[in-house]
Parts: structure tokens; C-alpha cells; sequence
């Protein structure tokens, strides 16, 4: 345990699993031990209750009718925009666009300001631990503008090379695209001394905080990125919603991704103007249900409190990652000093759907796959891995209960 | 007996295990690549053709229990069967495995019935089929014109394709 553990009081986890409902269900005759967490967590009451609520009392459209409703939807819109902007400490909620998750957010940046900015010879630089909706919209951007991608490599533990990282900043590098937690192998990447060293040479910085918000604290004023993308389903929201944050001076540099109703400042048949971000990049009606839904998961999440989920969660991979390491025939994949809330394993001579398939039967839910990560599994060397991976609410006796299903996968496959 | 047990049957496991025919054909006439993108499976189908019949048929992959033991049993089931005997067989299976066979049909496949299990498992049905989906592109390269995946040995001109990408593959997991 760390310092900072020991100092935040501990998490009543039996209490705040009773604030998901999903958690006492039953599946294939079991309770349910939900360790599939990095795919989607799931919902606490007041999420499901905020959206509920809004289409039973609230429902109608923002930013137009001077009616009652119209003003309070639009009012409740604008604030959970600020909540955002504290959650990961904005200095404004003007840097907050809301999308429809990591992986638009993504390709805002890439076909905005990637594809106004880049030219020929230009350099991308990725990693070898993006997920593809971090790899893609690079490689359709380089396609557009004659740019190249280039990607870290990966250490045997599952660490980036920094080494390298240093040696592929070059003069031609315009971006630094990068991924804070990792999905498939549960890597913390130091984000922020490798945006340090790409700053220094004046170039822009995204960081895929996908999996990080919900399991670390983010501060993108110290992280000093100028981009960073994450989902609203992954941290205890709804799924539709996601965040894009960008440093003010480049969203307002920035020309409009997509058209349309909301983005626009004056319109003629002939010509229009932009609206000022972030409604520039919010053209049409939002997911405004959805909104609502984030606003009260990051109020949830932070009266749960950030500090003391990340100290359960350590404590829990740790306890994970030693029971299940101790298993004959299991390996672990992704061995980093610094990793949160994902454990992905193999099991010896069996393949890892038909590991998911006896876990499943035992109502344990793991994520079995490439993970949306196949240069991973290519640079590991296995086609797949079972990944469970956990959030705050799951606790020491689901991790037996994994364990025991693995244990079985080894029978059953004897 | 449980829903897992019914898909883990004894005879799948122990195909998975020792999987027949799972090498590579050096006499071949023809070959086909299966890929499931959705979960990173592969499988090469190889055959000889004997006239008009299936003289030879083999495999090698990577895959879970069910695809290489769906394999394993299928390369056993259509030696010596013409291509419209494998096809007809293929389309029984495939029932099989959706639970669309009509009831009292399953003893008409022979071994192949323990993959019955399958039909509780939707996601796993691609698992099942891809094997067969790609032996059936690998005949289709014998036809002239045929729109298939895969590969006339000796015709240079011939697709390596991926047959599988299109059927099945719906069903599995997101990324």
C-alpha cells in the first residue's frame, strides 16, 4: 500500500455495490461478478435516475425555445459542461467538447485539426499500445495528407521504450498521440514527461484517457496535453456521450469537423460563420439525456471519492495479480511497474474464448480478445488474452470466485 | 447436464486436443485462409480433389475449442463426398449449430451432432462454421468464375481471400 492509501479512509464497498442495481443480478444461476470493467462499467442509480428523469420531466431541446423546459435543459447542459471541466481540471469549460465518445473525439482532432495542419512528410507519433480507435484515425489522416505514423515500441513488461520514444521525436513529428492507461495490458504510460519532451519541441499532444479517468485522477493543466479524449460509459455514465477537452487557443483555431445546426454563428445560402468553441465542434442536437447521465456519474465519482477508489483498486490488482499468478499454467501479460485495474492472462494450451465460456457458466464476465489492440497481441506473441479487468465496486471474494473459475478452465481443458 | 458440458462435449474436447488432419497439404489443388476479424481466428482449409470427389482435406489454425474441434471433425466428415454432398452438409450444420434443424434430422450428421451445444451459445456459432466456410471457398476455387476466397493452386491469378468476414462474423464480441 502507498502512502497515499493509508492516509484516505477505505471504501464501504458493500455499501456502494448496493448502488447498482446490475450488481444483484444472477446470471447462468450464479451472482454476477462482473470483471469486465475496461469494456463498459456499469451504472450506479442516480446515472439511470438522471436519465430517466429527464425524459419523465425534463425532456426538450437546448439552445433554442425561450420555454420553460428549453431553459432548464439547456441550463442543466451548461453545468454538467462545467462539472467536466472541474472533473479533470479545465481552466475553462469552454475546452469541453462533448462527443460521442474516446473514439470521436479522436477523429475530431485527426479531421479537424490534423487534416487543416498536417502535410506531406509530416510525422504521427502513436505507440504500440493504442487501441485502434487510437491508430486509425491517424493512419486515414496520414492516407489524406501524404503524413506518416510511427509508433514506440513495447517492452517485454509491457512498458513503452522510452528510449526510443526519444529517438522518434524528430523534427518532423507534429503529433504526439498517446494512451494514458492501457486496455489490453493495464500499463500507466508516464504521459507527462513524454508531453514534456514533445512540447519542448512544439508539438501537439493527445493523450486516449479511455480507461484513465475512471481509475485515475486527471489533471489536464498538469498533464499540459493539449488534447484528451474520454468516454462517459466507461466512467459509470451512459454509453453515446464522451468528452473531448482542448487547449483553448487550439479549438479556436480550429475549423468546424461537422456542419450543422448549433455551430454556427450567422448562415446564408451562400456563406456561414462558426460559432465559438465548443459549440463549433457540437453541430446538431447532443445526446442531451446522456449528458445529464455523465453529469451525475462524475458527481457519484466524486463523492465516492478519487483517492480512495484508486487505492482499492491497487490493492485489488495486486491481490488478482498474485492469486492468479500463482496459477500452474497461467501467464500474465503485461507485467509494468506502474498498471491499474487491468489484469490480461493465458492460459496454457487453451484458448482464451474457451476460458471466457467456462468463466461465463461459473457468472464470472471477462472480456476475452484482441481487445481492439492486435498490435499488442502481435507484439506478445498470443492471437488473444482473457482480460478481467475490475472498477471500485468489485471485491477480494470475485477475485476468488475468478480465480476458482480458472481453476476449473484447467480441468475442463485438462 | 449443464449448457457448458453440452458445448464441451467429450468427442470436442478430444478433437481439440489431437485434431485430425491438421497439417499442411503438399499435394493440394487448392487452399483457402479463414479470418474471424472480430476475435483474431484463423484457419487454412487444404484439398486434393479425386475426380469429382474430395480425395483429401486438411487444416491447420489457431482457434478455440470449438473451431479447431469443428474443423478436426469436419475434415473427417467430407473426405470422399462431392462438392454438393459437402455443400448439402455444410447447410445441415449450420442449422444445426443455429438450433434451425428440424427436430429428428441431427442423426443425419453422423458425429457432427455433438456441436449441438452450440446453438445456446450465439456468439459462438462463427467459432463452428468458419472451418466450413472456408473449405466451401476453397472448392469454389475450382469453379471458373466461382466469386470465391480462395485459391486454385497453380492459379496465379487466384484470390487469397477470407471468406469468413462477411457470415457469422456479426454475432461476435465489440471492440
Amino acid at each position: 500500500m502507498t502512502a497515499t492509501a493509508s492516509a484516505t479512509p477505505a471504501l464501504d464497498v458493500e455499501r456502494l455495490r448496493e448502488d447498482f442495481p446490475i450488481l444483484a443480478e444472477r446470471v447462468r444461476g450464479k451472482p454476477l461478478v462482473y470483471l469486465d470493467n475496461a469494456a463498459t462499467s456499469q451504472k450506479p442509480r442516480t446515472v439511470i435516475d438522471a436519465v430517466s428523469r429527464y425524459y419523465s420531466a425534463e425532456n426538450a431541446n437546448i439552445h433554442r425555445g425561450v420555454h420553460y423546459l428549453s431553459e432548464r435543459a439547456t441550463v442543466a447542459y451548461d453545468e454538467v459542461r462545467a462539472r467536466v471541466a472541474r472533473f479533470i481540471n479545465a481552466a475553462s469549460p469552454r475546452e469541453i467538447v462533448f462527443t460521442r465518445g474516446t473514439t470521436e473525439g479522436i477523429n475530431l482532432v485527426a479531421q479537424s485539426w490534423g487534416r487543416s495542419t498536417l502535410k506531406a512528410g509530416d510525422e504521427i507519433l502513436i505507440t504500440g499500445m493504442e487501441h485502434h480507435s487510437n491508430i486509425v484515425p491517424w493512419q486515414l489522416l496520414a492516407a489524406q495528407t501524404g503524413a506518416t505514423v510511427r509508433a514506440v515500441p513495447i517492452t517485454d513488461a509491457g512498458e513503452l521504450d522510452l528510449k526510443a520514444f526519444d529517438r522518434l521525436l524528430t523534427d518532423r513529428t507534429r503529433l504526439l498521440a498517446v494512451v494514458h492507461l492501457s486496455n489490453a495490458l493495464g500499463t500507466i504510460n508516464p504521459v507527462r514527461w513524454m508531453i514534456s519532451h514533445a512540447r519542448e519541441r512544439g508539438i501537439v499532444t493527445l493523450v486516449d484517457g479511455a480507461q484513465s479517468a475512471p481509475h485515475l485522477p486527471v489533471d489536464v493543466q498538469s498533464l499540459d496535453c493539449d488534447f484528451f479524449a474520454f468516454s462517459g460509459h466507461k466512467v459509470f455514465g451512459p454509453t453515446g456521450i464522451g468528452v473531448l477537452y482542448g487547449r483553448a487557443s487550439l479549438l479556436e483555431a480550429m475549423p468546424p469537423w461537422q456542419g450543422g445546426g448549433d455551430m454556427i454563428e450567422t448562415v446564408t445560402l451562400e456563406q456561414s460563420t462558426w460559432a465559438q468553441p465548443p459549440a463549433r465542434f457540437e453541430a446538431g442536437t447532443p445526446p442531451i439525456a446522456q449528458v445529464m447521465g455523465l453529469g451525475a456519474a462524475l458527481e457519484y465519482v466524486e463523492a465516492v471519492g478519487r483517492a480512495g477508489i484508486g487505492a482499492w483498486e491497487e490493492e485489488l490488482l495486486a491481490y488478482a495479480t498474485e492469486r492468479v499468478g500463482e496459477l500452474d499454467g497461467v501467464r500474465i501479460i503485461g507485467t509494468a511497474r506502474e498498471k491499474a485495474s487491468v489484469l490480461s492472462f493465458v492460459v496454457e494450451g487453451v484458448h482464451p474464448h474457451d476460458v471466457g465460456a467456462v468463466l461465463d457458466d461459473e457468472g464470472v464476465a471477462i472480456r476475452t480478445g484482441h481487445h481492439c489492440a492486435q498490435p499488442v497481441m502481435h507484439r506478445f506473441g498470443v492471437p488473444a488474452t482473457a482480460r478481467a479487468s475490475f472498477a471500485f465496486y468489485n471485491t477480494r471474494a470475485e477475485v476468488d470466485a475468478l480465480v476458482r473459475g480458472i481453476r476449473r478452465v484447467r480441468s475442463v481443458f485438462a | 447436464m449443464s449448457s457448458l458440458s453440452e458445448l464441451y462435449q467429450n468427442v470436442i474436447l478430444e478433437h481439440n486436443r489431437s485434431p485430425r488432419n491438421y497439417r499442411v497439404m503438399d499435394d493440394a489443388d487448392r487452399k483457402a485462409d479463414g479470418y474471424n476479424p472480430l476475435c483474431g481466428d484463423q484457419v487454412t482449409v487444404w484439398v486434393r480433389m479425386d475426380g469429382d470427389v474430395i480425395g483429401d482435406v486438411s487444416f491447420r489454425g489457431a482457434g478455440c475449442a470449438i473451431s479447431k474441434a469443428s474443423a478436426s471433425l469436419m475434415t473427417g466428415a467430407v473426405k470422399g463426398k462431392s462438392r454438393e454432398e459437402t455443400e448439402k452438409l455444410f447447410e445441415r450444420f449450420h442449422q444445426l449449430v443455429t438450433g434451425t434443424l428440424p427436430p429428428g434430422e441431427s442423426e443425419t450428421l453422423g458425429k457432427l451432432a455433438v456441436f449441438s451445444g452450440v446453438s445456446a451459445f450465439p456468439v459462438r456459432v462463427k467459432c463452428a462454421s468458419m472451418a466450413w466456410h472456408t473449405l466451401k471457398a476453397a472448392l469454389e476455387a475450382g469453379q471458373a468464375g466461382g466469386r470465391s476466397g480462395g485459391q486454385a493452386i497453380g492459379d496465379p491469378d487466384g484470390p487469397a481471400g477470407r471468406p469468413d468476414r462477411a457470415k457469422d462474423g456479426a454475432a461476435g464480441p465489440p471492440a
